[in-house]
């Protein structure tokens, strides 16, 4: 099993090496659609040298970066084509194990389901076989790695193939039931772009699983592991910012990391909602859809946790999505990361995946198209722009829903049995009501 | 009391002797034939051989100068021994205020002509104590409020239309940036800077009649080095500095007005006459400007006074190619000529630059004069016919004056400016962008520093790591960068740095920038015009060519006189780029309405599917009955009969 990995790093790696010598990757670097004001390694290069020229990188607009990533990069600045490609081959490697771990998790639990006769007889072609699931690490590591998305984004140097390095980690140390190692990538994972703080409601109740602690709030074990949780993740958020303050000398990264996400001061154009909505928006009213929006990110935690409270690995892919579509400086990068999942529910899947691919890949295509033709060839506005935003967004949205749906009709499924029989005995069909 | 009256008449004896003193003083220095008389008008007056009929003259206006020089420095024993022109004023205890006007002329090679007015108000008085001053008599009111409210220490304001074509016109007296420009010193015992200077600025958008109102954060800086405090005050610190321009602010008659009441005859007497909107502005350049500053009476600089300087200059493209013949007179650029000088001035004159031709071969000037003078100006030695408008002899019989000149031949070469700059934007596209700076070092054989600030509007995403400084295909490190980053929507970058210049050599400073994507309120109402920024400064002291003579440092015309200059060998000089014009990529403003839907559509789009899919759940479909079954059910109901 080792070997096919090895062979796709090394193709990866490849892939990436040669992009990084070829004359595309300053193309890549000024795409909007791939760097954001939030993880383009120009404004990195920017505050190392507004750092060297003695000023503060915060007090100005340009350098959006936790402290503790310029100072990794004043060290590897020379070799930060080497940590880009790195970042992502532990991504890939950290993916790779959680998914094995979590199939053997996912095998044994089929196995006592079925001793259990727990499924009723007709969707026994649901259930998965070992020969299947044998290649499903290695094909996530091949969505992750192989990605355009994700090679674009490496090759633009864009600090997001870092976040989702972090990630990455979190899941693998959350699957392998490492409690301390979970708070610690969560919490780094939050200092650098607060929103993966959604992803503490996944993690939990993953835990909680592993430990068979169930979830009623009633239980004196359930809040003392809660509490435990929330010690470690909280302290070392607590570790982490003050570290920054003391490489820093100020509290100044604060309002210039956090604050900029949160406000969304810099309309430069991305793939995201949110540049052209505030662009046009009303001043009056900016601050209010300012907090629909961003709460708009928050807010499907709660009823997703509910919902999805038996499969927590599932949770976390879909606070993934969640993420990268409602962000307020969304990358392709981000979205590859949301991907890495999508292969779980699809057995059951009777999708129209094939229109929104279509979609996703007609949107890749037209975003450099119409970029040129607004800011080059002056011929298009920036509504030409912002109409395949909305597509590109329509069509993710609409690529999540139906992963989720597919995973609850599997689920429905495996309780109800396959071939539903209406009481008169005739072949019935399932709605959502 | 004894003790008191003694002491009194004491004192009345050492003045008494000190009078004594000065007058046998002045007398020795005539019997010696020393030019004392002529100096004190500032200048070398040296008369000419060549005109037999004038050469009396001169000798009657020594006499009758120095009787007056005699009674002056007698009656003030301690101060103002400059400009002591006239009898009205000598006669009388010496006011502690002054004022003094005049006018530069200076034909280019370009044949345009420069005209170049400086008014200076002197007064002897102390604006920062209290509000004691009520009185005055020729400093404007409007501007002593000001100064005693605000606190200010040292305040320039330059209105300007059209841009200095170094290349082609040489130097200015003073250079102005286009548009307005507005710096200001306050005292340090401001504490609230911005606050003052944001109140500063709206006061004199009233005064002025102008746009200043639209300083604000975001297009103030405090320079660090290159705007120095001109007057006395050895406080440097930039924390009370503020300096900013509008790049976009159009001059023009409404400016004029308010500027012109300042003077003491306003428009109505004195060179003042001259300023007649419709020609003025009817120019390749114009540029009219507010300097006060705090300055030394005396070599000792035991009293201070506050200097007002209003200067205004303006080319006139008077030439007209269809037409060979080039003449220009005061009445054909001005429609007016002049016929006294403002009673209120104690010297008021008009020079001509004739240095090009001493000899009169190129022009000729009528009506000719015997007085010449030479400065230095801008490390140029420079020879000026001068006109003295408060002597009756320079109207002639007419009693009004219109200096002519006459074109004889157009050749001729101008000295090449040792220092210039230019600036552009490269790039295409509306993502990025580079701007260039190019500056010219011209002296042959002298390496000089210079500073160059640059303050760029925010959003023009200024990356310093790509700040390259090249001079003759080499990297020339600055050896003084401040840089202070821009705030969104707070203030400007602000880039300071100190170059070196070798000789003859182009030294290029590059630096690129990102256009930032503004709210739709935030544009202009032209937003496809483009975005100004505001040109850089290059100050810089330049080796001068020709060496400085130091016998006249301290008494030199007006214009020569601006910028305090310790080191004979080198002047000051300060160089404005042209302005730039960047576009920004714009949103379509037509349409806040459809993209607050669509995304609003977009996102709840997102909410529905994700909410169908939480709260519902998987049933098995019941075919719905038909239509009439159910209102069969319905009736069935009603009855009480269970239902179908």
């Amino acid at each position: 099993m080792a070997a096919p990995l090895t062979l796709l790093l090394l193709v990866a790696v490849t892939v990436r090496a040669a992009l990084y010598r070829s004359s595309l990757a300053d193309l890549i670097s000024e795409r909007v659609e791939v760097v954001s004001p939030l993880t383009a390694w120009k404004r990195v290069v920017e505050g190392l040298a507004l750092l060297d020229l003695g000023v503060s990188p915060y007090s100005g607009d340009v350098f959006h970066e936790t402290p503790l990533i310029i100072y990794l990069f004043h060290f590897l600045v020379d070799y930060a084509e080497i940590t880009f490609m790195l970042a992502d081959v532990i991504t890939a490697v950290a993916l790779y194990l959680s998914v094995k771990d979590y199939n053997k998790q996912v095998f044994r639990k089929q196995k006592y389901a079925l001793e259990a006769d727990r499924y009723p007889l007709d969707c026994l072609e649901l259930i998965r076989s070992p020969k299947e699931m044998q290649y499903i690490p290695l094909k996530v590591a091949m969505f992750y790695l192989l990605n355009p998305f994700t090679i674009l984004s490496c090759v633009a140097k864009s600090t997001c193939g870092l976040n989702n390095a972090v990630i990455a980690l979190f899941v693998l140390s959350t699957i392998k039931g490492n409690v301390l190692l979970s708070a610690i990538f969560l919490s780094l994972a939050t200092y650098q772009s607060i929103y993966p703080l959604t992803l503490c409601a996944a993690a939990l109740l993953y835990l909680l699983q592993r430990q068979y602690i169930p979830v009623n709030l009633r239980r004196f074990s359930f809040w003392w592991f809660v509490a435990q949780y929330a010690f470690m993740y909280l302290g070392s958020l607590f570790v982490i910012v003050g570290l920054s303050f003391f490489l820093l000398g100020s509290w100044d990264f604060l309002p210039s990391v956090y604050g900029f996400i949160l406000s969304v001061p810099d309309l430069t154009p991305n793939i995201g909602l949110f540049w052209y909505f505030f662009a046009e928006m009303f001043e009056h009213f900016r601050l209010f859809f300012l907090c629909v929006f961003q709460i708009n990110v928050f807010f499907y935690t709660v009823p997703l946790s509910i919902k999805l409270k038996e499969h927590p690995v599932f949770l976390i892919f879909m606070q993934l999505a969640v993420i990268s579509i409602f962000k307020s400086y969304p990358t392709v990068g981000d979205i590859a990361a949301s991907f890495i999942k999508h292969h779980k529910a699809s057995s059951a899947s009777s999708l129209n995946i094939f229109l929104v691919s279509c979609v996703l890949l007609a949107c890749s295509a037209l975003f450099p198209v119409l970029w040129h033709l607004w800011i080059y060839a002056g011929s298009a506005n920036s509504n030409f722009y912002y109409a395949i935003t909305l597509l590109f967004n329509v069509a993710q949205i609409l690529l999540v829903s139906d992963y989720f749906y597919a995973f609850l009709r599997r689920e429905h499924h495996l309780s109800h049995g396959l071939y539903l029989k209406r009481k008169d005995g005739s072949e019935a069909t399932l709605v959502l009501k | 009391m004894a003790a008191h009256r003694c002491s009194l008449s004491a004192l009345l004896l050492i003045i008494c002797s000190l009078l004594v003193f000065i007058v046998a003083d002045s007398e020795k220095a005539t019997l010696t034939g020393d030019h004392h008389a002529t100096a004190v008008d500032n200048l070398q007056t040296v008369t000419e051989t060549e005109e037999g009929a004038a050469a009396e003259e001169p000798a009657v206006e020594e006499e009758r100068r120095w009787e007056e020089t005699v009674v002056e420095e007698a009656t003030a024993d301690k101060e103002d021994t400059s400009a002591p022109e006239t009898v009205v004023q000598s006669s009388v205890p010496q006011p502690k205020d002054d004022f003094q006007e005049e006018l530069v002329i200076r034909p280019l090679h370009s044949g345009d002509i420069y005209a170049s007015f400086q008014f200076r108000t002197l007064w002897e008085t102390d604006f920062m104590r209290g509000n004691k001053v009520s009185h005055y008599r020729l400093f404007p009111k409007s501007l002593g409020q000001v100064i005693s409210k605000f606190s200010v220490r040292e305040l320039h304001i330059s209105f300007t239309q059209g841009y200095w074509r170094t290349m082609q016109w040489g130097q200015p007296f003073l250079p102005s940036p286009p548009g307005a420009e507005l710096w200001v010193w306050f005292q340090d015992s401001v504490t609230d800077v911005d606050g003052t200077w944001k109140e500063l600025t709206n006061v004199l958008s009233g005064i002025f009649c102008a746009s200043l109102n639209f300083i604000d954060s975001t297009n103030t800086v405090q320079p660090s080095a290159s705007f120095k405090p001109l007057g006395i005050g050895n406080v440097t610190d930039h924390r009370f500095l503020r300096y900013a321009t509008l790049p976009r602010e159009i001059v023009c008659t409404e400016n004029l007005t308010p500027w012109k009441k300042l003077l003491p005859c306003g428009s109505k007497a004195g060179l003042a006459v001259l300023l007649k909107s419709e020609k003025l502005f009817h120019s390749s350049f114009h540029s009219q400007a507010v300097h006060i500053r705090p300055v030394c009476q005396d070599w000792q600089c035991k009293t201070t006074s506050w200097e007002l300087r209003q200067t205004l200059n303006v080319v006139f493209d008077l030439h007209t190619p269809g037409q060979g013949k080039l003449e220009w007179s005061l009445f054909k650029m001005f429609s007016r000529t002049l016929t006294e000088a403002c009673p209120l001035a104690s010297s008021s004159k008009i020079y001509i630059d004739i240095t090009d031709d001493p000899q009169g071969e190129q022009f000729e000037v009528s009506p000719a004069t015997h007085l010449l003078s030479q400065a230095m100006v801008l490390g140029d030695r420079r020879t000026f016919s001068v006109y003295d408008l408060t002597q009756q002899i320079t109207f002639g019989t007419v009693r009004s004056l219109n200096l002519l000149i006459r074109w004889k031949s157009s050749e001729g070469d101008m000295l090449r400016p040792l220092l210039h700059a230019e600036r552009y934007v490269a790039g295409y596209g509306l993502q990025t962008g580079e701007i260039h700076t190019l500056m010219y070092n011209n002296h042959p054989y002298r390496s000089f520093p210079v500073l160059l600030l640059d303050s760029v509007p925010w959003y023009l995403r200024l990356y310093i790591h790509t700040l390259t400084v090249t001079s003759k295909g080499k990297d020339n490190k600055p050896s003084y960068i401040h840089y202070q980053p821009s705030k969104d929507r707070v203030r400007p970058h602000l880039l300071e740095m100190l170059v070196q210049l070798p000789p003859n050599s182009v030294t290029e400073v590059t630096v690129q920038f990102e256009r930032a994507l503004l709210k739709w309120t935030e544009y202009t109402p032209d937003p496809n015009h483009g975005f100004y920024v505001g040109s850089s400064v290059i100050s810089s002291l330049v080796p001068s060519i020709v060496a400085m003579d130091t016998n006249s440092t301290r008494e030199q015309p007006l214009f020569s006189s601006f910028f305090p200059c310790k080191e004979e060998s080198s002047y000051f000089m300060r160089v404005y780029t042209e302005p730039l014009l960047v576009n920004l990529p714009t949103p379509d403003f037509s349409m806040p309405y459809n993209v607050i839907c669509l995304t609003c559509t977009v996102v709840a789009v997102g909410y529905g599917s994700l909410y169908n899919l939480l709260t519902r759940s998987f049933q098995i479909e019941e075919p719905s009955p038909g239509l009439a079954k159910r209102i069969a059910n319905i009736i069935r109901k009603m009855r009480g009969v269970p239902p179908l």
